[in-house]
């Protein structure tokens, strides 16, 4: 039996942020991992993530898990990949399964990091090859570049289904349909917006009634349901496609703990069987803490602060810091966590409708029913304001906590203030010199640079585009609406592809000026 | 069949892949790359029936593809129920459909 100051179950975010901070104060840490590669679920995460510079804001999914990866090796971290820990037993003792060998250590200390499983349904034929859960077609997509289907149909309207429905775009599948049993868009309107500018109907209050084919899919039934979640008949609709894609919840993969003899509690609020433990992720058996996923369903994000938290814990209930010094550093993590968990879209609202912002303004009923604000409802919010030139134009609608564009503006356009999930505003007399930096910086791609009269009729819309081929200069094609239907013609006038905007290319279309608070996506034709 | 490789990405560029190596599958050559799950390699060139069930004779293919839910398992090198999604590829393996637990097709 080998003996660590520190066992470390899980390498992803949050299991690798507390290592990082426990090896600093002189632990001995050792970190398992059941995958061949470590970094979790941050290497398939190919957006920018949401937040301020603390949580890394901005940054992509798998340039924070390179990040980590180095971080982690510079503190002398040990991560033993290919081992899956298969027990977890009085006195921290940790049995893990290394290859075809059992082998026995034991933990002074232990956190659980294991993050969470996906959940799934079941429906008529959801055993066919090509129906797929949404981490399966990120794990193809983003880590082996294989497309996961060519037609692809997502069920799911929370995050994870936006995300991946983009992320499915990007590579080149089409994605006909993002269905929800639910009536309203779990996720971030941002990310609805983005996928349905580029086309995607949204399905609301539908489900799947089956998915045809006999060696694997070849088509999908959808139907409207009502209150109580049952089909209204005459309601089907059939779409051909070869891939299903489910993103219906996490779970928290919390079975070590409940193993452990950990108090445990069903909270649908967390994401269902969780430990009970304290805000800084002490259970209830002394010495054993979790991280991230594990005790609650949330972002990336706040795992990897979750994380932090635990290996300081960690250090300072083995004697090697001082409890005083724990207290300082926990308290600039409690602010750092709180900062995320703030908005609409916070663990505490988690099932409320949220019908008007901290502001006071209503939130778009078009954007939760079909996941785009419709033209009469954008002109409500702050960030939508009219001026001559080029100024921009920010489509941010709903409380989240994200602060990057009112940084990314180094003349001072926009504000967000203190709050960090307030509503950014565009700052009376202020200077646009269209340098493009706020589009590009913005996580939620909701920033648009408008010259709404160019003085011949026209009028210039600037927005991000992370798709391939990159329109030349030139390119005549259709500018399309925040529904994503054709709404004018369009022509591309300008394409930068800065290395500041970190891939996301900024093109500008041409489109007539009647069309400049409309047109919101380019596609070639 | 069609190949379904993302040729280039617009945030992740050119992905680096292992040396080009070809497998058999079910007695038939199929190219991949060394190194990438079986199941990567098998779905690059449209395979997408991994196993038949044990009772109900059903296919079933890629679910997960991070080896938790065991629906992709075939038979690797003569041995069943091995987890192609993330049983890295090496040159001249030897991909069976797996029915039920073994190679043999039902009857």
């Amino acid at each position: 039996m080998t003996r660590y100051d520190l066992i470390i179950v899980g390498a992803g975010p949050s299991g690798l942020s507390a290592a990082i901070e426990a090896a600093k104060k002189g632990l001995s840490v050792i970190v398992f991992d059941e995958n061949e590669k470590p970094g979790g679920q941050l290497f398939k995460q190919i957006h920018k993530f949401f937040g301020s510079k603390e949580h890394r804001a901005k940054v992509r999914g798998f340039v924070i898990g390179r990040q980590l990866l180095d971080e982690a090796d510079e503190a002398g971290v040990k991560v033993v990949l290919n081992a899956t820990v298969i027990g977890l037993y009085q006195d921290k003792e940790v049995v893990v399964k290394i290859g075809e060998e059992v082998r026995h250590y034991k933990g002074n200390a232990v956190v659980i990091a294991t993050g969470a499983a996906e959940n799934m349904v079941t429906f008529p034929g959801w055993t066919l090859p090509g129906v797929i859960g949404a981490g399966a077609a990120q794990t193809m997509m983003n880590l082996h570049g294989v497309l996961p289907g060519k037609k692809v149909l997502m069920l799911g309207s929370g995050n994870v289904g936006l995300v991946v429905s983009f992320q499915l775009e990007q590579c080149g599948c089409e994605v006909v349909a993002l269905v929800d049993a639910a009536p309203r868009v779990g996720g971030y309107g941002v990310h609805a917006a983005k996928v349905a500018r580029t086309g995607v109907p949204f399905y609301l209050s539908h489900t799947i009634v089956k998915a045809e084919g006999e060696e694997y899919v070849t088509g999908v039934t959808i139907a409207e349901v009502d209150g109580s979640f049952k089909f209204i008949p005459g309601t089907e609709k059939h779409f051909d496609v070869d891939t299903i894609c489910l993103a219906v919840g996490l779970s928290p993969m919390s079975q070590l703990l409940k193993m452990a003899g950990c108090k445990m509690e069903d909270n649908p609020k967390r994401g269902g069987q969780v430990p009970i433990c304290d805000e800084h992720g002490r259970t209830s058996i002394p010495g054993i803490l979790v991280a991230g996923d594990v005790s609650g369903i949330e972002e990336a994000s706040s795992a990897m602060i979750e994380g932090r938290m635990a290996g300081l814990v960690a250090a300072e209930y083995l004697g090697y810091m001082e409890k005083e010094e724990l207290d300082t550093a926990l308290v600039s993590l409690d602010s750092a966590l709180d900062g995320l968990r703030q908005g609409m879209f916070a663990p505490k609202n988690r099932g409320k409708l949220v019908e008007k912002t901290e502001e006071g303004i209503d939130i778009s009923k078009s954007l939760l029913k079909n996941g785009y604000v419709s033209d009469d409802e954008i002109e409500r919010y702050p960030g939508v304001t009219h001026k001559k030139g080029v100024h921009p134009v920010i489509e941010c609608t709903q409380n989240i906590p994200c602060n990057p564009c009112q940084d990314a503006c180094k003349k001072g356009c926009i504000s967000i203030g203190d709050n960090i999930t307030s509503l950014p505003i565009v700052v009376d007399g202020s200077e646009c010199i269209n340098c493009g930096m706020c589009v590009a910086n913005c996580s939620g791609q909701a920033i648009f640079l408008v010259d709404e009269d160019c003085g011949d009729g026209t009028a210039t819309v600037t927005l991000p585009y992370e798709f391939l081929p990159l329109p030349e200069v030139g390119t005549k094609g259709k500018g399309l609406g925040r529904d994503g239907k054709v709404v004018c013609d369009a022509e591309v006038v300008e394409v930068k592809s800065l290395k500041a905007f970190d891939k996301t290319n900024l093109l500008t279309m041409r489109v007539p000026k009647e069309y400049a608070m409309k047109a919101r996506f380019f596609k070639a034709v | 069949m069609e190949s379904t490789r993302i040729k280039e990405h617009p945030i992740l560029g050119e992905q680096e892949k292992g040396e080009l190596v070809t497998f058999m599958f079910d007695g038939k050559e199929v190219t991949g790359y060394a190194g990438e799950p079986i199941a990567a390699a098998l779905k690059a060139s449209g395979l997408m029936v991994h196993r038949y069930t044990a009772k109900e004779h059903k296919p079933r293919g890629i679910f997960c593809a991070i080896g938790r839910c065991t629906d992709c398992v075939m038979v690797v090198d003569g041995v069943p129920n091995v987890r192609t999604c993330i049983t890295p590829l090496k040159a001249g393996m030897d991909v069976k459909t797996q029915y039920g637990v073994s190679d043999k097709p039902f009857e």
